[in-house]
């Protein structure tokens, strides 16, 4: 069955000549050449449906998203490193009928049959016996925590993701001339979201698995020329560290942030070295529930409103509400933040069962932050709802979290912390290490993020509820 | 402490690995080694030596033995 949104994506045939990808051993793909890839890697899977892609940057990787989002067919998008374990239950939730893997991890995969292959990427046909039907708008899912492995996935529709980058191309200015350097997975909604943004425009592209404190990184950045990266608070906490701002970089003309607040000092330092230097510095907000982007500071006004995320991107609408719903008027009064625009995507699935389901959103998210605006209408993120962390701009849900030790373990567990910084505590000394390389492990992420702290007892209330706020006293100072 | 001591030693603590895979070790080739890791890998150095290390030194550290490479030609730390 094919689907009935008939037109693809990205018209790759307008660029024809012009160069699309660039990778970290100057391996070169025009507009041209990614159509025909693309056309041939679409008649190895011949129909529209679920693939689980296992994403670097790279021109494999890259070339398999084109080829699957113009050709309708749904890619899960996943981190090729994640854990086995945790992509082993995602495919028994999902089936996918085929898997899109660097060819190296070909041998990981015992059940499945290669039956293309293409840039160092490897198709793989599944041994499913069933495939769940797919709504006719779902183009793609992408996973709300990145590494917990969770199973709920965050359904974006072809509308979704071209109107947000779209939107995207309008507020930075994009066009055909950037040269965007990639510094996030792909899979990661900020990651994909350049990427989207700057085929639309046609630009160049350039991959790298390198990090920026790798020296290969910079050469690559230097000699190719990158106009632009994105950062998350971390992000920019490294560069500040590699003195980053002392580096010869003319051709740079922007830096992005988002995936968490970075600290207003960090803000204004790199705002203040992009208006001396002629660069511009956006801070900018998203959630993958949005397709990526809902908010941006205008780089203009970078100095003066720190610490803000902006305001509403072309197309979109905030506005706070209390907790009876109804809309917050004046300024500095924190509700939680609403965002209106037809980024915003369908829903979500936690199952193959859930892929058939429609729009449950209809263009409105409540996105669990809390914000206040000021008197010009700039938004600020003041907490959150809900409880979760961003560790190294990545989601983790606390209670996720707790749920996973105690069900591991069988143990009393509490979870808390603040932005990079997640601790967990537990009631018996000989747990600190297991836990620590548990928790580890199954999130992917550095151990210097968890802090695993002993105590004597749990503070709960009268019907066992977690007091978290007791908690505070051991990591707040 | 030895100055290979101390140099191992913070290998062991930054990434929270054990002594024996410090030997040969590379950037990313194990998940303690990522970006984060590496930051905190050059903290535990520096104030180890008491060194301000460059930006040039801090992206080419590569390796457990690129390290020592580099301490030894632009930081003086003989091993």
């Amino acid at each position: 069955m094919k689907c009935s949104f008939n037109t693809s994506m990205w018209n790759l045939k307008n660029d024809k000549n012009k160069i699309a990808i660039i990778d970290e051993h100057r391996r070169t793909i025009t507009y041209q050449q990614l159509h025909e890839e693309c056309e041939k890697l679409a008649e190895a899977v011949k129909n529209r449906c679920l693939v689980f892609s296992l994403c670097e940057n790279s021109i494999g990787s890259l070339l398999g998203y084109v080829c699957f989002l113009n050709h309708h067919i749904v890619p899960v998008m996943l981190n090729s490193r994640l854990e086995k374990e945790l992509l082993y239950n995602l495919q028994e939730t999902y089936c996918p009928a085929y898997l899109w893997v660097p060819e190296k991890q070909i041998d990981m995969y015992e059940h499945a049959t290669c039956v293309y292959r293409a840039y160092d990427y490897a198709l793989l046909k599944t041994d499913y016996d069933r495939e769940y039907p797919l709504y006719d708008e779902l183009a793609l899912l992408l996973t709300t925590s990145g590494s917990t492995g969770s199973p709920k996935f965050v359904r974006q529709s072809y509308k979704n993701i071209l109107d947000n980058a779209k939107s995207i191309v309008q507020y930075l200015g994009l066009d055909e001339r950037e040269r965007p350097i990639t510094t996030l997975p792909m899979n990661y909604t900020y990651g994909l979201s350049i990427i989207n943004s700057h085929l639309l425009v046609g630009a160049t592209i350039l991959v790298t698995n390198k990090s920026l404190v790798q020296k290969e990184f910079w050469r690559f950045f230097k000699e190719m020329e990158a106009t632009s990266f994105g950062g998350v608070p971390y992000t920019y906490e490294v560069l500040e560290r590699i003195r980053f701002m002392r580096m010869e970089l003319p051709k740079l003309t922007t830096m992005t942030q988002a995936g968490g607040k970075l600290i207003p000092e960090l803000h204004e330092k790199f705002a203040r070295f992009a208006d001396e230097n002629g660069k511009k510095f956006v801070v900018m907000y998203g959630q993958c529930e949005a397709t990526a982007r809902m908010g941006y500071l205008p780089p203009e006004k970078a100095i003066e409103k720190k610490g803000s995320m902006g305001i509403a991107i072309p197309g979109g609408k905030f506005y706070l509400i209390d907790p009876e719903g109804n809309a917050i008027i004046k300024p500095y009064t924190t509700g939680e933040l609403v965002y209106e625009g037809r980024n915003v995507t369908l829903g979500y699935a936690e199952c193959g069962e859930e892929l058939k389901k429609g729009d449950e959103r209809h263009g409105v998210l409540k996105t669990g932050d809390m914000a206040q605006f000021d008197e010009d209408g700039y938004y600020y993120i003041v907490g959150r709802k809900k409880r979760f962390l961003k560790i190294y701009g990545n989601r983790v849900n606390l209670d996720e979290v707790e749920r996973l030790i105690k069900g591991k373990f069988e143990i009393e567990v509490a979870s808390a912390g603040v932005d990079d910084h997640l601790y967990l505590f537990v009631l018996e000394e000989s747990m600190l290490q297991r836990v620590k390389d548990f928790v580890v492990e199954k999130t992917g992420l550095n151990p210097a993020a968890f802090h695993v702290l002993v105590i004597q007892e749990i503070p709960k209330n009268d019907s066992g509820k977690i007091q978290y706020r007791e908690l505070e006293k051991y990591y707040k100072r | 402490m030895t100055n290979i001591e101390k140099y191992t030693n913070a290998f062991v603590e930054a990434l929270e690995i054990k002594e024996e895979q410090v030997e040969g070790l590379e950037y990313q080739a194990i998940n303690e080694w990522d970006s984060v890791g590496h930051m905190t890998l050059i903290a535990a150095i520096e104030d180890a030596f008491d060194i301000m290390m460059d930006t040039d030194d801090i992206i080419d550290f590569s390796s457990y033995e690129k390290g020592k490479e580099i301490l030894t030609a632009n930081y003086e730390v003989q091993f």
